[in-house]
């Protein structure tokens, strides 16, 4: 009846995991009898659940992120313990299996649940706004894409207290992670997990490359979209090339787990170099998907505060084209040491430190919109700054692992682990930290807090290099990934220090928190009622914030690159329209909802062999799939008159807001751009 | 510099310890891996030392990547010098501009010049992408013709022949057959320092990485299929050698002893294994593939001929054919 799901499933006897349960259970108990005690179920089902709207679809997966990434710190701060303790016949606090689940967690979820979910948001909030859209092309598809990777989450939190998660590393190798060597649930529900997100990240993809491609306003050619935008479109693409090749990996591995087939088993036939080389197909266009939309967040930022045109707009263009092409002819590096020859490996490398030109011409774009400019160091802009010091030391030692002999040394160890997270912590985390508190006050119309964002960054920095720069030398004393114990007392002092690292982490953590607390408390004093707090450059500054659900009252026209900068200068930003138009927007639906809800149900099932339930959720889907295709209720307009309302009370807004933002922000404001100086 | 070191190394087996004192000339009668010590390697070496001191109170030993040991760890090690060296070109510039540029153009520093339009300049955009293009333009030649002079398949050239070791992983130990000598080990290999290593590798059981710190390169050991790797050390001397590819929950202690030793204390050792009284007969192999971790150190005096084309054939899919004859070993005996 419920397939291999027993009691014994529940690990009531492994105190840390009872612990964490309950953890769990208690914030979300929190957080529903919070809703309850606010009445605020129904609001929550008809405003939030239910939303097509673009912006409020982003904040969600924003939250989404957020909480993943507690997790996956918190799996992270668990292993720098562990490790700090366990040398030679100290075994630390985790066993080993236990240990293993939780380095296979913290990949899984800080790539899968965490990354991916705040750039996925981020391109939800800014990409309409920037092409002057009302909202994505497949306003539905993207309701359902956000609640499969929100149910996937959901699976691999109810791993921890419902059987076990995987302990076969986040890129789950075969054979160990065959049946042969990973009977349990844990393997299926790394599997699932990943699967159905996925599934939901190919339908974002496919969104928003209609999306850019087809909804720009008039006037927005190519090469005047920002470049935010621009990454977006290239991520997109890359999700749209790369994520079929994983969902049919995954497939394999799945026959080959429920069926015994034998694509991966060495006995049979079967090949795990082929596992190998499509995960990396898949998996190394991934560090390009998390990475680009960071890179754009960061061309935004840079220009906005430094009140500049970007410097080498077409370069960059190219440049992040170019990564985007390259990205699928680097996999191999993933492994030289599987002994391919001499002429493969150098040409993968060499493709590799290709990537790096593309690359640095973004840095030296990036320093050159600085040059010259006048620098307003706020959160983004830190976030930035400390961006790009960051993530060149990790260019400079990823150069050094690109080299095939060089790979043979230090490939599996920590200087490997330290070079990924030099890129992906700078080069990814810091831009969507950034783009959170860029585009906070658009979604929201008010402001973050910028004393707790300063210290969340300087807690972060600090605590990033305190953290990593141990590893590499670890990696240098030929210290392997993934130990939960070892026998050499010389590495116990290194591992103390990055565990000392890890803590200050947390308390960069802690400060966002606070910064998000303090300011929803502040809200009142903070808010942006001219839509333009940062002096913008493109169009979603030209709106108000939050703005209202059809974004564009009336479609503006481009004429330039920056086209906000460009109207404000030609006196055209602030001008009201002579008539309204009623506007065509899509309907909210629960479908999504639901779609997602019936999803967890049959990943579940398929997790715990329970066939009759995987078969009820399958149904299930595919009814709500139908039930959604004859439903012709899916649009509707908004009056003219009401876009008139509520514009109206936009320019109100904006009449007061002279004063009222001077002391909000007044020290970021840039007046009307002087006279040129060249 | 030091042409001569004096390594002692002790080597622990079967509860007797055998010390060895070796005076190894480095750079002597065997030319490897091309041109001669000069000064360049000379920097590189002191680098290292430097590096390592200041690394680690506990000396050299601490830092097997750095202070390299054997020939192919060094060109390995240096490689990863030159790479880091080069792309010094690109760091230096971007953090001087960071750090100079947020200090002279920052708001509050209104006399600083301000040019809200300037935005390219074809002189930057040369510089920025033909800069790093030669850079990869060089480095691109340098990984060329350093993977394939260091590719881990390439046999050795030195004055005696290499020995012949086949490694297998297994859960959570190493078995390493001599079929020169007939014998075969578990986690421990000893091999005269005076000749390289011609290693065959394969896994009975998950993928396994094999990698001697200190004295070079990895490469995976997969199932059903053979990987080659070729080492050679300095001087006699004592390592440590692991699996790096995580590998179930015995995997922090899947490491084996490594001890280069003098040619006479090679032949003592062998002698020794002879007189084991194991086998490692179907049985005992068995005993030696079951799942288990700090497998101790095991000394077979025989085991039953082409036991590593067995292992390595019973996963492919040609299992039912009769197995082929085991192919020559190329590389000495």
């Amino acid at each position: 009846m419920l397939g291999n799901l027993t009691l014994a499933a529940i690990p009531y006897d492994n105190p840390i995991v009872m612990g964490a349960v309950a953890f769990t259970l208690i914030g979300g108990a929190v957080v529903v009898g919070g809703i309850t005690w606010l009445g605020k179920w129904g609001y929550l089902w008809s405003e939030w659940l239910t939303s097509v709207d673009h912006k409020r679809i982003g904040a969600m997966y924003i939250i989404l992120a957020l909480i993943a990434l507690l997790r996956g710190f918190s799996d992270a701060i668990m292993m720098r313990a562990q490790q700090a303790l366990a040398e030679g016949a100290a075994h630390g606090y985790l066993p080993p299996y236990h240990y293993d689940q939780v380095f296979t967690a913290h990949g899984t979820i800080m790539i899968f649940f965490m990354a991916m979910p705040f750039l996925v948001g981020l391109m939800n909030i800014a990409v309409p706004l920037q092409i002057g859209a009302r909202d994505v092309a497949f306003p539905f598809l993207n309701s359902v894409s956000l609640w499969l990777t929100a149910v996937s989450f959901g699976l691999v939190m109810l791993s921890l207290g419902v059987g076990d998660f995987s302990h076969a590393g986040w890129t789950g190798y075969p054979p160990l992670s065959e049946l042969r060597f990973s009977p349990g649930p844990g393997v299926d529900y790394w599997i699932w997990a990943i699967q159905l997100s996925g599934l939901g990240t190919l339908m974002t993809g496919i969104n928003f490359v209609v999306t850019i491609i087809r909804m720009r306003a008039p006037g927005m050619t190519l090469m005047r979209m920002p470049v935010f935008t621009w990454s977006a479109l290239c991520t997109s693409a890359l999700i749209v090339l790369a994520f079929p090749v994983l969902t049919v990996t995954l497939a394999m591995l799945t026959l080959d787990r429920y069926l015994g087939t034998h694509f991966f088993t060495a006995a049979g036939g079967g090949d795990l170099m082929m596992y190998v080389n499509m995960f990396w197909v898949w998996g190394h266009p991934e560090v390009y998907i998390l990475v680009l939309p960071a890179f754009g967040v960061f061309s935004e930022v840079v220009a906005t505060f430094s009140s500049k045109r970007l410097f080498g707009y077409t370069a960059m263009i190219y440049a992040t084209v170019s990564i985007t092409l390259l990205s699928f002819i680097v996999w191999m590096h993933h492994f030289f040491t599987m002994g391919a020859s001499a002429t493969v490996n150098s040409a993968f490398s060499i493709a590799t430190m290709v990537i790096g030109v593309p690359t640095g011409v973004k840095l030296f774009t990036w320093l050159f919109t600085m040059y010259r400019g006048r620098l307003r160091f706020t959160t983004p802009m830190l976030w930035t700054v400390g961006f790009i010091v960051t993530f060149t030391i990790g260019g400079m030692s990823g150069v050094v692992l690109a080299m095939p002999p060089a790979d043979f040394v230090l490939h599996n160890s920590e200087w490997l682990i330290a070079h990924f997270h030099n890129m992906l912590i700078p080069g990814a985390l810091f831009g969507y930290f950034a783009g959170y508190s860029y585009w906070f006050p658009k979604v929201f119309g008010f402001q973050l807090n910028e004393t707790w964002g300063k210290r969340a960054f300087w807690s972060w920095l600090v605590g990033f290099y305190v953290a990593f720069i141990p590893l590499y030398v670890l990696g240098l004393m030929g210290m392997p990934r993934r130990m939960w114990h070892y026998n050499n007392p010389s590495w116990q002092p290194w591992l103390i220090v990055a565990g000392f690292g890890a803590v200050l982490v947390l308390i960069g953590i802690l400060c966002q928190l606070i910064q998000l607390a303090v300011s929803i408390r502040d809200h009142a004093k903070t808010r942006d009622l001219s839509g333009d707090l940062w002096d913008g450059r493109t169009l979603e500054w030209s709106i108000a914030s939050p703005p209202p659900v059809y974004n564009f009252a009336r479609i503006p026209v481009v004429y330039d690159r920056d086209a906000f900068i460009d109207m404000k200068q030609t006196g055209t930003a602030y001008v009201r329209p002579d008539e309204y138009f009623d506007i065509h927007m899509p309907r909210n639906t629960g479908v999504g909802f639901i779609m997602g809800m019936c999803t967890f149900v049959f990943g579940f099932a398929m997790i715990w062999h329970i066939w009759w339930m995987a078969i009820v959720g399958a149904l299930a889907i595919g009814s709500c799939i139908i039930a959604r295709a004859w439903d012709d209720d899916v649009d509707y307009y908004i009056p003219a008159a009401e876009v008139a309302r509520t514009e109206a009370a936009r320019f109100r807004a904006l009449a007061s807001a002279a004063d009222a933002e001077r002391a909000v922000a007044d020290n970021f404001r840039m007046r009307p751009l002087p006279e040129l100086v060249d | 510099m030091a042409d001569t070191i004096v390594l002692k190394a002790a080597c622990a087996s079967d509860g007797e310890s055998l010390h060895l004192q070796g005076v190894a000339g480095r750079g002597g009668a065997t030319r490897i891996l091309g041109r001669r010590r000069g000064g360049r390697r000379r920097l590189a070496d002191a680098l290292g030392l430097c590096a390592a001191l200041a690394l680690s109170g506990c000396g050299r030993d601490q830092l097997p990547v750095i202070a390299a040991r054997g020939p192919i760890a060094l060109a390995e090690r240096n490689l990863l010098f030159t790479a880091a060296a080069v792309m010094l070109i690109v760091v230096i510039p971007v953090f001087v501009m960071a750090f100079w540029f947020t200090w002279r153009y920052r708001a509050s520093h209104p006399k600083a010049p301000y040019k809200p339009h300037w935005s390219y300049d074809w002189r930057i955009d040369m510089i920025v992408w033909l800069v790093p293009a030669a850079i990869v333009i060089a480095l691109g030649y340098l990984v060329w013709t350093k993977t394939h002079r260091l590719d881990p398949y390439r046999p050795l050239v030195a004055s005696r022949l290499p020995l012949r070791v086949d490694v297998v992983a297994e859960d959570w130990k190493w078995l390493f057959i001599y079929p020169g000598q007939k014998i075969a080990v578990a986690n421990e290999l000893v091999f005269p320092a005076d000749r390289p290593l011609s290693l065959r590798l394969t896994s009975d059981t998950v993928m396994n990485s094999f990698y001697i710190p200190g004295l070079g390169g990895q490469i995976y050991a997969m199932a059903g299929m053979q990987t080659r790797l070729h080492l050679r050390a300095d001087g006699p001397g004592s390592f440590v050698g692991r699996n790096t590819q995580y590998s179930g929950i015995g995997f922090p202690d899947q490491y084996f002893a490594v001890h280069a030793v003098s040619a006479a204390s090679f032949r003592a050792w062998v002698a020794r294994v002879k007189h084991a009284p194991k086998t490692l007969d179907a049985a005992a192999y068995a005993a030696l593939a079951k799942p288990s971790t700090r497998f101790p150190v095991t000394y077979y005096s025989a085991y039953e001929p082409g036991l590593f084309d067995r292992i390595l054939h019973k996963y492919t899919a040609r299992m039912r054919a009769p197995v082929p004859p085991p192919a020559p070993h190329p590389g000495g005996n």
